[in-house]
Formats: structure tokens, sequence, C-alpha cells
């Protein structure tokens, strides 16, 4: 993409700070807000096409519409930033490299809906990002853009950042809102929504980084003009972070509905070496697992579902033809197993024993009955739980079995696995020597 | 010996306080002070926690208990936690985590007896585009992602560098 609006502000030196995002236009749209009225925002935000960027994609001018307009208690906005979803990292990007562009989102969001506090609820290791949004809502504060009377407007609004205390189930949003009031995140059953009661038994608004991100975008140039870079029903640029077996992995900024072959041969520099893509994740590990065959779907909610899998965060993880399905669906059985918040028994002992079933197939002492097994842990955990962290461990650990059954069946027949030690533990560096050695 | 913060820290628990509209969500940020000043948290933490923002300690107990970042013991002066999720898998987040063994003659999820080190498998740090990496938290709490550590070499720098901070920090079991 030739102009960058999420990602502008990252290669800029200094660009974290007041002076030089004001420079660039910065807290304008603020102003242009503070004249506009909420119904034309929210209008605005609906024309957009903007979806939720923490996974579910829900469209953000419709969930801003369910907002209570009037309430006894103070509403609150709170920001997701619990970036935990392996194979997830751009949040951090924005928090670190444009605070200011997340922090003038959540004064206009709050313009908008009439939110009174606002948390930023970051996870407790990204420090980094942390103590840059500590400085930057200073800043901000500093030049009455955060406060009481903002701007000269009848608008309060302060900001704070929350630090989360290690829980990857505090990124759902009412385990957030659970670890935000001191409490370990065990996420609430809905309804309630959060809309109505949410933080502090308050109607509070719940999104993402990177959606809050685009709103002063949205204020500046318009709904429309957001949604001519998309494709239908999603709207604008976004950030997609690449990983896995690939020359250049980082975070790229390009359209939604980019396809996945162009991130993965523009931007990503294509594989590595002598690395043949066998399957690639979407948008994080609760994702299905895709086949290169799908390479050209755009990556938009829909299409992505039609093409078998979600869109999820956006960020994809490339895998190449050394890596062992089994052991991936293991690994990724034992994260969720080791992220389960324990309330629900479909998750907390579904997710154990699918990461033992997993484990045996790979050391060798599988049966052919386990593959069945699987699907059916998998059939008892789906829906039956508060939150979707359920279903982030049956969905993805389904496809890895329906999509790669061959290899699982190979496995147990061989009693072991055919892929060699290295294929889940060398660096690029090792790797292309014993890549070499295996030809 | 009875706790207390120093007069720095009580300045920051007064404004962490002031945040929210009760006491209970200012736990999750006052637990990493407490972390900062007294090394790590024990029972006699928790307590002097609850007793500050007057909460039932069990309230203290499941909260502590119910996440990671929170040490119920001691860990060493440098904590290195190395990533082994998917992203990190692929480019080598195993090795580092066996250079890690290796270099400091300890497994994943000990210490050393010096109280230097303590080393832990951890799952993804939103940093899976700069792999194989790991993240640091020092005693004085403060944390650091260390990125692209894919050869012995910018591991032999990075753990040198770590050496020479040693002397400059404070055991965490001698900090209460
Ligand atoms: C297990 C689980 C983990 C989640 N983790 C995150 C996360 O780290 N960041 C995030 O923004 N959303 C996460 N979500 C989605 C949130 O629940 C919620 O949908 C989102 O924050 C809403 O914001 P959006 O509409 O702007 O996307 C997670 C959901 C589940 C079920
Ligand atoms: S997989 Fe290691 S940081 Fe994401």
């Amino acid at each position: 993409m030739e102009e960058l609006f999420l990602s502008r502000n990252f290669k800029i030196e200094n660009g974290h700070t007041l002076p030089v995002y004001e420079s660039g236009g910065g807290y304008q749209r603020l102003k242009k807000a503070l004249n506009m009225d909420s119904a034309t925002i929210i209008d605005e935000v609906k024309k957009s096409n903007l979806r939720g960027r923490g996974g579910a994609g829900f469209p953000t001018g419709v969930k801003w519409g369910f907002m209570p307009k009037e309430s006894e208690l103070p509403k609150y906005l709170t920001v997701n930033a619990d970036e935990g979803e392996p194979g997830t990292f751009k949040d951090r990007y924005i928090m670190e490299l444009d605070p200011h562009l997340l922090i003038e989102g959540c004064i206009i969001t709050a313009w908008t809906l009439g939110l009174r506090y606002g948390y930023i609820y970051v996870r407790g290791e990204l420090q980094f990002a942390i103590r840059r949004l500590e400085a930057a809502i200073k800043e901000a504060y500093a030049k009455g853009y955060l406060g009481q009377k903002i701007q000269g407007k009848d608008f309060d609004f302060d900001l704070y950042v929350h630090p989360s205390g290690g829980a990857y189930i505090c990124g759902e949003e009412t385990g957030m809102i659970e670890g935000l009031e001191g409490k370990p995140g065990q996420p609430r059953m809905k309804p309630p929504f959060p809309a109505v009661v949410g933080a502090f038994n308050a109607p509070t608004l719940v999104n993402n980084v990177e959606t809050i991100a685009a709103i002063p975008w949205i204020i500046e140039r318009g709904g429309e003009w957001w949604a001519s870079m998309g494709i239908e029903k999603n709207g604008g640029p976004k950030l997609y972070g690449l990983s896995g077996h690939i020359k250049k992995p980082g975070v790229y900024e390009a359209p939604s509905g980019v396809s996945v072959r162009e991130l993965l041969e523009d931007y990503g520099g294509g594989m590595l070496d002598g690395s043949d893509l066998k399957g690639y994740i979407p948008g994080g590990s609760s994702c299905r697992v895709m086949l290169p065959d799908t390479l050209d779907a755009l990556m938009g909610f829909e299409s992505m579902r039609e093409a078998g899998s979600s869109l999820g965060t956006g960020c994809i993880t490339f895998m190449d033809h050394t890596t062992c399905m089994v052991r991936i669906a293991g690994r990724l059985a034992h994260f969720y197993h080791h992220e389960s918040c324990g309330q629900c028994t479909p998750c907390r002992e579904g997710s154990g024993w699918a990461t033992k079933v997993l484990d045996q197939i790979e050391n060798g002492n599988g049966r052919m009955e386990d593959l069945d097994l699987l699907l059916d842990i998998c059939d008892n955990i789906e829906g039956n739980t508060i939150c979707a962290l359920g279903d982030s461990i049956s969905i993805p650990v389904r496809s890895y079995v329906e999509l790669f059954t061959q290899e699982f069946e190979d496995h147990i027949r061989r009693k072991g696995c055919p892929f060699p030690a290295w294929s889940l533990r060398s660096s690029a560096s090792t790797r292309a020597e014993a890549v070499a050695g295996a030809e | 010996m009875a706790l207390a913060f120093s007069e720095e820290s009580e300045a920051k628990f007064n404004e962490l306080v002031s945040r929210y509209p009760n006491t209970r969500a200012a736990l999750l940020p006052a637990l990493f002070l407490a972390q900062e000043e007294f090394g790590w948290i024990s029972v006699e933490v928790m307590d002097y926690l609850a007793e500050r923002l007057e909460l039932p300690p069990s309230q203290v107990l499941t909260t502590a208990t119910f996440y990671t970042m929170y040490n119920k013991q001691p860990v060493g002066k440098c904590h290195v936690q190395v990533c082994t999720t998917l992203s990190c898998a692929f480019r080598g987040g195993y090795e580092l985590l066996e250079r890690f063994e290796d270099r400091l003659g300890i497994k994943r999820g000990e210490s050393t007896p010096d109280g230097n080190w303590t080393l832990t498998e951890v799952e993804c740090l939103a940093s899976c585009g700069s792999a194989p990496m790991f993240q640091l938290t020092d005693s004085k709490g403060n944390m650091e992602y260390f990125e692209d550590l894919d050869s012995e070499e910018k591991f032999e720098t990075v753990v040198k560098e770590l050496e020479s901070r040693l002397p400059n920090l404070p055991d965490p079991r001698d900090m209460h």
C-alpha cells in the first residue's frame, strides 16, 4: 500500500510522541469529531464497514449502536489489548509505536457514546507498551485532550492503563472485565452483554486496539472512504502479522480483502529457501488450519469462512513441509489446556484429554480409534462452554485430524513420528543445514 | 517485621487506587507494585495488600494465584522466559530454551542455587514476527524482550549483557 494509516508512524522517528503525532494531523480528528453529533459519527462508522479486529469481526458501528444512551452509572470504555492468541502480534505495535492514535480513537469513541472512563487492558508482559501508553496519556492530559471539559466542551473523560497479570483468558471480553475488577479472569455468562452490564455493573463498550485505532481516520476522511479500501462488508486497511517459515516475518498494513498469496509473496517474501508450504493458520491458532490450495482466498470474514476457516485476528502463521501436524495439534491443545480458566468441565477436562491423546499418537502409542475419540472429545466441548475458549480447542484440533488424517494414521501405523526431531525446534540458520541433510 | 511500602511506592499505590471506582479493581496493578518492592508474592505480601485495599485475604489469594506473572515463590534476579509456542518453535524457540539450559546448567522450570537465574518456558508473547525470543523480568520489576535470537553468537552476546547486570540486582529472596 502506498499511503499507510494504521502503521503510518511506525517508522517515523519519535512517532510515539505528541509533537510528532500532532505534526501529522493528530488530534485534529478529535477536534472535528467534537463538532459532530453522536448519531452522525455512529453512521460514519457503520458506513466504514469496520469490523472488530479482536477476532470475532463484529461490525463496530452496530456494536456502538447497542450502547444505551442513558445510564444511571457512568459508562465505561474498555480497550482489549490482551493480545494473547498464538501467532498474533499487531496491537502491540500500535501501542508501542503510535500510542496517540489509539488514545485519540479512545477519546472520540468516548465522546460519541458518552463514556466517562476508559481502561486500556494491556497484557502485563507488554511493559514497554504500557510505559509508552502511560507517557502518551500524560502528554494528552497536559494538552487538555483528556480530563475535564475537554477542548472547552461539556465532556469529561479519563483514560487509564490497566496491566493484566498473565492469563490468556482475559482476552475474552468478560474475562477481561473480571480482570479489570481485580478478580480471576473467569468469563461471565452472556446475556447480559457488556453493553448492558459490563465493568462495575455499568454499560461497557469492549473494542480491540486496532478497531479503536481506525476511528480517527474514519472521522478524518469519512466512512465511505474507509470502506473503499476493502471488499464487501469488510472495510479499511488492517495490520497483518506474518510469521512462521517465511523469509520476512513481520507486521504489514494492507487493505481488507488482500489475498493470502499476496501477503505471503509480496509482503512476507515467500517461503524460506527449501521450504514448501504445507499449511497455514489464517488468524491465530484457534482458527482451522488451511491447505495451500486455498492461497487465493481473500482476507475477509465471509471469504475466509467460505474458504474453510476464519479471518480471526488476520495474523497468519505459515508452516512448511517439515512440520508434523500431529505435533502442532498437540502443542496447541497443550496451550489451550494450560489457559483454560477451569470453570467449565468440557473445556477443562476435554483440553487435557485431547492433549494426552495427541501426545500419545505423536509418541508412537496411538491407536486407530483415537482419531474418532479426538473428534468425539471435540464434539463434547463445542458449544458446551460459557465462553469460546472451548471452541478454540475443538475447532483447530478437529481441522488437523480432518485435513491430515493420513499423517495421523502414519504415526499410528509406524508407532512414531515420521518427521525429524529438528523440524519443530531449529532456527533459520540450523534448519538450513538440517533441510539440506535430509535431502 | 511488618511489611510497608516505601514512600515512593506508597505514592504510586495511592495513585493506582484513585483510578478505579473500588479498591478491588486496583489489585492487579497493586500486586505488580508489591512484587517490585518485596521481590515476590508471599502470603505475607498478600495479607498486607488485603489490609491496604480493605479486602478479605481470600480475594487477594484467589487473584494472585490465578495469574501467572505473580511469583508465589522467589525467582532468580534474572527471570528468563522463553516462548516455545508455534511461531517461535518454527524459528528455534526450543533450541533457544536448550541453549539456556546448557549455559545455566538448569532445566526449564528451575532456578540456579545462587539465586541469579530462573528459566521458564512460556506461551506466545506477541512477538511471533521476531522469533525466537525471550522475555527478561529482573528483580527490580523491569521487563524486556530480546528478539531474533537465531544464532549462538547473538545468544552469547545477550547472556554476557545480562551477566553484567547481575551485580546491580537485588536477590528476591532477601527482599522481604
Ligand atoms: C478465548 C478468547 C480470547 C480472546 N482474546 C482476545 C484478545 O487477546 N484481544 C482481543 O481484542 N480480543 C480477544 N478476544 C475477543 C473478545 O472477546 C472480543 O470479541 C473483542 O475484544 C471485541 O472487540 P472488537 O469487536 O473490536 O473485535 C478473545 C475471545 C476469546 C473467546
Ligand atoms: S509464538 Fe512466540 S511470541 Fe508468538
